[in-house]
């Protein structure tokens, strides 16, 4: 047979040219200057701990995923971003239990990409969260040698890590929570604070989140409904009690905001499809970090805020569903039994 | 009548019922598949917690002062006998809404959602109005808890979930993962 002159075929003729794995690596992409950051910060430990998470992402991914998952770059975004919300110190065991957990409960198990209903990054960390409160919670001090390990890394599954040199720091956030001080805002654009890995330089996510918009890999409306809501919100308590709440540009660049709005709270799978359900999604997410950073036992609250409204997006795609053009409501039982 | 307002946010939210407290897990197991049958159940649970409140309010202020031992038992009897006395009422009264809640007021008579909350109100020692805000909030919490539960399934029932965690394997790692996004809310209001 000879290759036909006239090729039939159903619609789409026209293509983009994205794809999964290209949208995918284009965010792992842009997720490197952020782990260079990080580096640079927390030094070798910053590497080990993405390095662990992201092995234990890819693991559940290639014996449990269907076939050619591996390569499309979702469970390496998933262990990096896991990898930044953890604290440099920890052992790596737990962060490389922490990706598994996350990719093979939070994803594998419902089917693979494109099918769960939680960020599966978030599920591994709220895991961790779970069952180790306090490595996830020790956080070592800024500066000292960047060479040395920032906490026992090395530490045996199930031991309990050996505290280092016992030279710990307290992110901003929990300073502000339990001491009442706050930090430079200076220190928080550029990172120079304690914290996790990827909750300290705010510049430089806002700049790859912008870019990732300018591309569309993201949608906007998401981080800038949940920047809005948190503006608005902490500066109307600012205005009330200047004292007890902390100004709306504190709230912006402390904690895993910046990293939470722009890479974990936008995935594509785990947000709305509706333009208003994304506006009502980033609304909720901003109202509820105010409400758990503020009043909440925790210092930072954006994981459950994100991982909560994840569990709210099936319910708000089914309330924004957009109604199909001259089409009208069905009557309700109640107006029928009535006529 | 912030007061108020605290109890029934923290029933609702910080202590739901169903996530962090793991009381009316059938229910919430059971009758979940559908968003809309998970709604009715919820108005059914509201309803019942209500008469639950009133029933465990006039029984420790005016019957058991003297024989807090029968507490348990004549929480029971009282409460699932006047459930299905008001049932029938409404059976009579009003068919659309019986129709509404329907089977779910006898199944849910006997839950262990309804007895907590009339524990849990004696032993915090709410008054009429604290225990009818504790229950409304009880009852939004295990509503929201339902339909959150059901709008996810719906959705991953077009899903090409594995065979080893289809059914019921699928819906308690559901249930697990809510759980651990409703931590968050754990000490809500203690540190203020």
């Amino acid at each position: 047979m000879s290759d036909p002159k006239l090729r039939i075929s159903a619609s789409p003729y026209l293509l983009g040219g994205d794809s999964t794995p290209r949208i995918m690596w284009t965010v792992v992409a842009t997720l490197v200057p952020i782990v260079a950051a990080s580096v640079w910060f927390f030094g070798p430990s910053a590497l080990l701990i993405q390095g662990a998470a992201v092995l234990g992402a890819l693991l559940p991914e290639r014996f449990a995923g269907r076939r050619g998952t591996l390569g499309d770059g979702s469970a390496v975004i998933t262990g990096v971003l896991l990898g930044l919300t953890l604290p440099p110190g920890m052992p790596l065991w737990m962060a490389f239990l922490g990706g598994f957990f996350g990719v093979a409960f939070g994803k594998i198990i419902f089917g693979g990409l494109g099918q769960n209903v939680f960020n599966p990054a978030l599920l591994g960390r709220a895991f961790l969260q779970a069952a180790f409160p306090v490595p996830i919670t020790t956080w070592p001090a800024t500066g000292g040698d960047w060479w040395a390990l920032r906490g026992d890394n090395f530490a045996l599954p199930l031991m309990s890590p050996q505290v280092v040199d016992g030279s710990t720091g307290a992110t901003p956030l929990g300073l502000h929570k339990f001491e009442n001080t706050s930090s430079e805002i200076g220190d928080l654009l550029i990172g120079s604070t304690s914290g996790s890995l990827g909750e300290t330089c705010g510049v430089l996510i806002l700049l790859c989140g912008l870019f990732l918009a300018w591309k569309n890999y993201l949608n906007w409306r998401i981080p800038a409904s949940i920047f809005l809501t948190v503006i608005v919100f902490s500066g109307v308590l600012n205005l009330v009690d200047g004292e007890r709440y902390p100004g709306p540009l504190f709230m912006l660049f402390s904690g895993g905001l910046m990293l939470g709005a722009i890479y974990m709270a936008t995935d594509m799978v785990t947000s709305p499809t509706t333009h208003p359900g994304c506006w009502i999604f980033g609304a909720g997410i901003g109202f509820l970090v105010v409400v758990i950073r503020m009043w909440g036992g925790l210092p930072e609250g954006v994981m459950y805020a994100i991982l909560f409204m994840n569990a709210f997006v099936p319910f708000i795609n089914r309330v924004t569903r957009p109604r199909v053009f001259g089409a009208r409501k069905p009557p309700t039982p109640s107006a029928e039994a009535k006529a | 009548m912030g007061d108020l307002v605290w109890i029934l946010l923290s029933a609702m939210v910080v202590n739901n019922f169903t996530l962090a407290l793991f009381l009316g897990l059938c229910p919430f197991m059971g009758v979940s598949a559908r968003v809309e049958t998970a709604l009715r159940m919820g108005l059914a649970n509201i309803f019942v917690l209500v008469i639950t409140s009133l029933c465990a309010w006039l029984l420790n202020s005016f019957v058991l002062e003297h024989a807090p031992f029968l507490r348990i038992i004549s929480f029971i009897v009282v409460i699932a006998s006047l459930v299905q006395i008001v049932e029938m009422a409404i059976k009579k009264f009003s068919p659309v809404l019986f129709q509404q809640l329907g089977i779910f007021l006898p199944l849910i008579t006997t839950n262990c959602a309804i007895l907590g909350l009339a524990i849990f109100q004696t032993n915090r020692g709410y008054g009429l109005f604290q225990g009818l805000a504790f229950a409304v909030g009880a009852g939004l919490g295990l509503t929201l808890a339902l339909v959150l539960m059901a709008s996810i399934r719906e959705d991953s029932e077009r899903a090409t979930v594995p065979s080893l965690a289809r059914g019921t394997a699928l819906v308690m790692i559901i249930a697990g993962s809510l759980s651990l996004a409703f931590m968050g809310f754990a000490g809500l209001g203690s540190a203020t």
